[in-house]
């Protein structure tokens, strides 16, 4: 095997070459492959074969999804993927139980698909699963091993979750001035009682149309808590907007919501999250996509969303007292450095003031602690005022 | 067996005085004479406590000599007779090496015939037959019924036996337990008479007591044939006098041993060399290695008269010109007379000796079993399937020269272990290291934690080697080290000759060979580990070849079986490196063939040649399996010329002799 482990992916075409036969073929612009996902999955399978009959070592190349691979697209502001592969070989000790999972799933996949069926990935884990032949191993051991895998298909076949016929569980909510049709159902998300929408996994526009908005902007909260004390105090009502929460990180479904209602009906979308790395780090995979699903930035990342709170300087702007104080451990502060030295975070003075001073005030705040003032102070004066001091905002 | 009278004579009026036995040339002994002194000087004071006050009078009414034999009557255990079960050994044991060094003296292929009759729960017969020289008529008391008789304690030389203890006192411990006199048949030769002696020990006066002497007719040429009734227990495996016999054979590859058992089994250790050890010379003392006492006494006895003449004369690498200086330096001359020359003098002389720089003893004197013989024993007594040995140049300690050799055998049968540590097997502790040690051929089996060898081994760091090993213990592995060490003179710990002093340079030399074979060991599962490393992978892709096909085929249409034996094919292909071997860094090298072609005398045994798992027993006359497992050995280039006898041994000797 003269082939090194990661190499440019060239459009090979198969033909006569010598060579092992990978699967992909050159990296196309999303969205414009007419080539159907059957296609795609036969084609995997296929290549296995030709390469065996033809003696050559199969192998697969999967574009590589880590932050050596993506790079900051400062024209169009969010993460790109680079067009590095990694290639996946059966006769390679290392990979040969990965290539051999690869290709479960891929034929899991390919009877969704032919049935015309969906599955959740965790259903996916279970169809996938039994014992190999003859041995006492499983074809995998826990969830954690098949979810990457179905990351390694949708990137290797350029096709999305939603093509493979797999979905993920949803966590987000929405609620607001905004009336929808999802699968022929019209829905008024103003008449949603105190539950709100649940965002599916899948919002493509054959599933969710949008019909009337009255909202100014979309204000998204970053988990189901915070989201609720909005909805009861009617926020969304009092200042005309959509009120969405991630449930944390948020699923690729809420972030191709918010992508949808920034780009479709021109909606600012503003985030309220925790003053902690982690709430930083929800932002920054909203505003520019993250380097896992790079390859999904231009679907789901929104580059003109703005961080509203919760800021360190919010401790004096607001006159906090030490209740709300949580103090920062060893981690908190590596991953803080982390996140100052992404690229993206790279020359934006007032992120490296606002991680800075976290790390120098020693503690981190989430929205509730603001509740320590009392119950609506979150809604009825921290938040108005944030919004009316664009100035202050993150980009 | 000129000498051997000799010597006798010698001994025989030395033992009597005290002060004399404190100078013979050898520290145990007079360390147990001071033993004596002490319980003598204890034993008298405790009884006056009791009574009057004693006066120097009374005194003297109780004070006289003690008999060696009296004193070993009763400290038997420093011969090796503590209990039952290690007297029947040690009696084997005496009876054997004086065997082989007889027969080895004598230049015969020594055949030696050993049986234990059992005769009731605890009483045992031992009867040992050899093709020796056989002994004189007239020195056949003195040797069996006498202690501190013999004709290798005066002199520098490699030989089993050294003290002239051995076999009296095993007869004495016979005669002490069940009463019965030894029963002695020597014959000097064809055509000669043999002669059968009763004998009994007096105890009181060390000497021997006849209770038969008679002439009778045996079928045998030459040889001696002695028989010890004893109150023992006989038990196996370790410890036992089946392993002593096996081990001796190891050691022996040039000995042919036929030994039945008290369950009439016979075992036969066959000869497979056909070369007899070195003959080898005996050395003078060399002045390093002599203390003031004996450089006073050899002054008192030599028959030179000058100075010079005596240092030249009487020791190793004096040569007249050292002598001279040596003279010079103590403020005499190379012809002063010797009886003008004082105990102050004396003195003067020792030290300036001391001083001198001297050559180191001439090594001729030593004959050690080779490498290819070691490998030879080990092969047929050990089932493993790596082995390596090595001859270490040789060395002095104290004026004596000595010389190291180190075995090791790996692998193989020796762990229980399933080679390819399938199932349950795995779960297995491996087991401990065994040390298997030997002094002038004789192997030790008691002591171990304090003979030289064994405190080595366990100091040696075998991690680095590729073995599991904890702190200061025997390494956790199947793994077996020989050591034997060669000498003029071994320093035994105490008069049963059970372990090895810890001199510093016999340490240094055991870690030496320790280490070199210790190296070859490590190279070898080095290679092994990275052949298994391969194995494993080639497992790992037949693992998974069905699961890809029945993907494959869920997703497009292709033929399973075809598909399947593609992908074998591939497989295979990709792992022909678990075939191969590796060097040190990861290169291909030549296919493996038996032996290593970049190791010096070791023998690596493919998992066809060794033998069938079942029977652990060792080599017990299982001679087909020896037979094939030849030797392929490489000859070492540089070879010492000591071990140039060895060198040519070939296994041969396969000839069956089964004696009644
Ligand atoms: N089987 C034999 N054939 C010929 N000579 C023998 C035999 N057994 C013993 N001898 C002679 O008898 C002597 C005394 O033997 P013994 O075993 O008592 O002492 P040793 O062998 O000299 O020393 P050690 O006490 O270390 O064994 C020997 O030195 C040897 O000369
Ligand atoms: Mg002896």
């Amino acid at each position: 095997m003269a082939k090194k482990k990661t190499k440019k992916s060239t459009a090979k075409k198969k033909s006569a070459s010598k060579s092992p036969k990978t699967v992909t073929k050159k990296r196309s612009k999303r969205g414009s492959n007419g080539v159907k996902t059957t296609a795609k999955l036969e084609g995997l399978a296929e290549s296995v074969v030709e390469n065996a009959f033809g003696r050559r070592e199969p192998a697969i190349d999967i574009p590589i999804r880590a932050l050596s691979n993506v790079s900051f697209n400062p024209k169009t502001r969010y993460i790109e993927m680079g067009d590095r592969c990694q290639q996946r070989a059966l006769f390679n000790y290392g990979q040969a139980k990965r290539f051999m999972q690869t290709l479960l799933v891929a034929s899991k996949c390919k009877e969704l698909v032919d049935a015309d069926k969906t599955a959740s990935i965790r259903q996916i884990y279970y169809l996938a699963k039994h014992t190999i032949k003859g041995t006492k191993e499983k074809t995998f051991d826990s969830q954690d091993e098949s979810d990457p895998v179905i990351e390694d298909l949708e990137v290797a076949l350029e096709a999305l979750r939603e093509e493979l016929h797999v979905f993920a569980g949803s966590k987000g909510a929405l609620i607001g001035e905004l009336t929808f049709v999802d699968s022929g159902d019209t829905i008024d998300a103003t008449k949603l009682g105190s539950g709100g929408y649940a965002i599916p996994s899948i919002v493509e526009p054959n599933v969710i149309q949008f019909k009337k908005c009255k909202a100014k902007y979309v204000l998204h909260v970053e988990k189901d808590t915070v989201w609720r004390r909005f909805v009861e105090d009617r926020f969304w009502e009092k200042h005309r907007c959509i009120l969405t929460h991630g449930g944390g990180q948020p699923s690729r479904g809420v972030r191709r919501m918010l992508y949808r209602l920034h780009d479709e009906l021109k909606l600012p979308v503003v985030c309220l999250l925790d003053n902690d790395p982690w709430g930083y780090y929800i932002y920054s995979v909203i505003k520019q996509g993250s380097i896992n699903l790079a390859f999904e930035s231009s679907r789901m990342a929104v580059p003109n969303a703005r961080f509203i709170g919760v800021s360190s300087f919010d401790y004096d702007r607001f006159d906090l007292t030490d209740d709300v104080k949580i103090e920062l451990d060893g981690n908190d502060i590596k991953r803080a450095k982390q996140i100052l030295n992404y690229p993206w975070f790279a020359g934006k003075k007032a992120w490296e003031k606002e991680i800075k001073r976290m790390v120098k005030n020693g503690f981190k705040m989430e929205v509730e602690a603001l509740c320590s003032k009392n119950l609506t102070f979150v809604t009825e004066e921290y938040t108005p005022q944030r919004l009316k001091q664009p100035k202050s905002w993150l980009d | 067996m000129e000498d051997q009278r000799a010597g006798g004579a010698c001994l025989d009026s030395d033992i009597t005085a005290q002060t004399d036995i404190q100078l013979q040339p050898q520290t145990s002994i007079s360390s147990s004479v001071e033993t004596l002194t002490r319980i003598k000087a204890g034993k008298v004071s405790k009884k006056k406590s009791r009574t009057s006050r004693a006066s120097a009078e009374t005194m003297a009414k109780q004070q006289r000599e003690i008999s060696i034999s009296e004193f070993f009557a009763r400290n038997r255990h420093l011969l090796g007779f503590d209990n039952k079960r290690k007297a029947l050994l040690t009696s084997v044991k005496e009876a054997v090496d004086n065997a082989l060094d007889a027969c080895e003296e004598g230049g015969v292929f020594p055949e030696i015939y050993l049986e234990i009759k059992q005769l009731a729960e605890d009483r045992f017969r031992m009867i040992c037959r050899d093709n020796g020289p056989g002994i004189v008529k007239a020195q056949i008391p003195n040797i069996f019924g006498k202690l501190l008789y013999g004709s290798k304690f005066h002199r520098l030389k490699m030989s089993r036996g050294q003290q002239g203890i051995g076999i009296s006192a095993a007869g004495m411990y016979g005669l002490i337990t069940t009463g019965k006199p030894v029963s002695i048949i020597s014959r000097t030769g064809k055509g000669k008479p043999a002669h059968h002696y009763k004998l009994a020990i007096d105890t009181k006066k060390n000497k021997p007591d006849i209770i038969a002497d008679k002439t009778v007719d045996v079928p045998w040429d030459r040889g001696t044939e002695i028989e010890i009734e004893m109150v023992a227990s006989y038990n196996k495996g370790r410890q036992s006098v089946a392993e002593y016999i096996e081990l001796t054979a190891i050691a022996n590859p040039h000995t042919t041993i036929v030994f039945k058992g008290p369950d009439k089994k016979v075992v036969e250790y066959l000869r497979n060399v056909d070369e007899l050890p070195e003959q080898t010379e005996e050395i003078k003392p060399h002045p390093h290695g002599v203390e003031l006492g004996i450089l006073m006494k050899m002054v008192k006895e030599t028959s030179a008269k000058q100075l010079g003449a005596f240092l030249s004369g009487e020791f190793s690498r004096v040569s007249p010109k050292i002598a001279k200086e040596v003279c010079a330096k103590s403020g005499l001359t190379q012809r002063t007379w010797l009886q003008s020359v004082g105990p102050s003098d004396i003195e003067k002389i020792y030290n300036v000796l001391q001083e001198t720089k001297l050559r180191a003893p001439s090594t001729n004197c030593l004959a050690p079993i080779g490498a290819e013989a070691i490998l030879n024993g080990l092969l047929k007594g050990i089932k493993a399937e790596f082995y390596t040995a090595s001859t270490r140049p040789p060395a002095v300690y104290r004026g004596n020269p000595f010389q190291i050799e180190v075995g090791m055998a790996f692998g193989g049968q020796l762990g229980s272990l399933d080679n390819n540590g399938n199932g349950d097997e795995k779960s297995k502790q491996p087991p401990t290291a065994r040390v298997i040690r030997f002094a002038n051929r004789v192997p030790l089996l008691y002591q171990q934690s304090g003979c030289c060898t064994f405190k080595s081994v366990v100091d040696t760091k075998w991690n680095n080697y590729g073995l599991s090993q904890s702190r200061s213990s025997l390494p956790q592995a199947p793994f077996v080290v020989l050591i034997h060490m060669a000498s003029v003179w071994v320093p035994f710990t105490s008069e049963s000759k059970e372990a090895i002093a810890d001199y510093d340079e016999i340490r240094k030399e055991i870690k030496l060979g320790l280490s070199e074979c210790g190296r070859r060991l490590g190279t070898y599962i080095r290679r092994k580990k990275k052949r298994s490393h391969f194995a494993q992978r080639r497992d790992v892709f037949h693992r998974y070849i069905h699961e890809i096909v029945e993907s494959c085929r869920a997703m497009t249409v292709c033929n399973k079986d075809d598909l399947r034996n593609a992908l074998s094919d591939l497989a295979a292909r990709a792992t022909e490196a678990a075939d191969m071997e590796f060097d040190d860094h990861g290169k291909i090298i030549a296919k493996r063939k038996g032996s290593d072609s970049e190791m010096d005398n070791t023998i690596v045994l493919g998992e066809s040649e060794q033998a069938p798992p079942g029977q652990m027993e060792l080599f017990a006359g299982d001679d087909e399996s020896v037979t094939e497992r030849k030797v392929r050995a490489k000859k070492s280039k540089k070879k010492s010329k000591k071990s140039k006898g060895a060198k040519n041994a070939k296994p041969t000797g396969k000839k069956k002799k089964k004696r009644k």
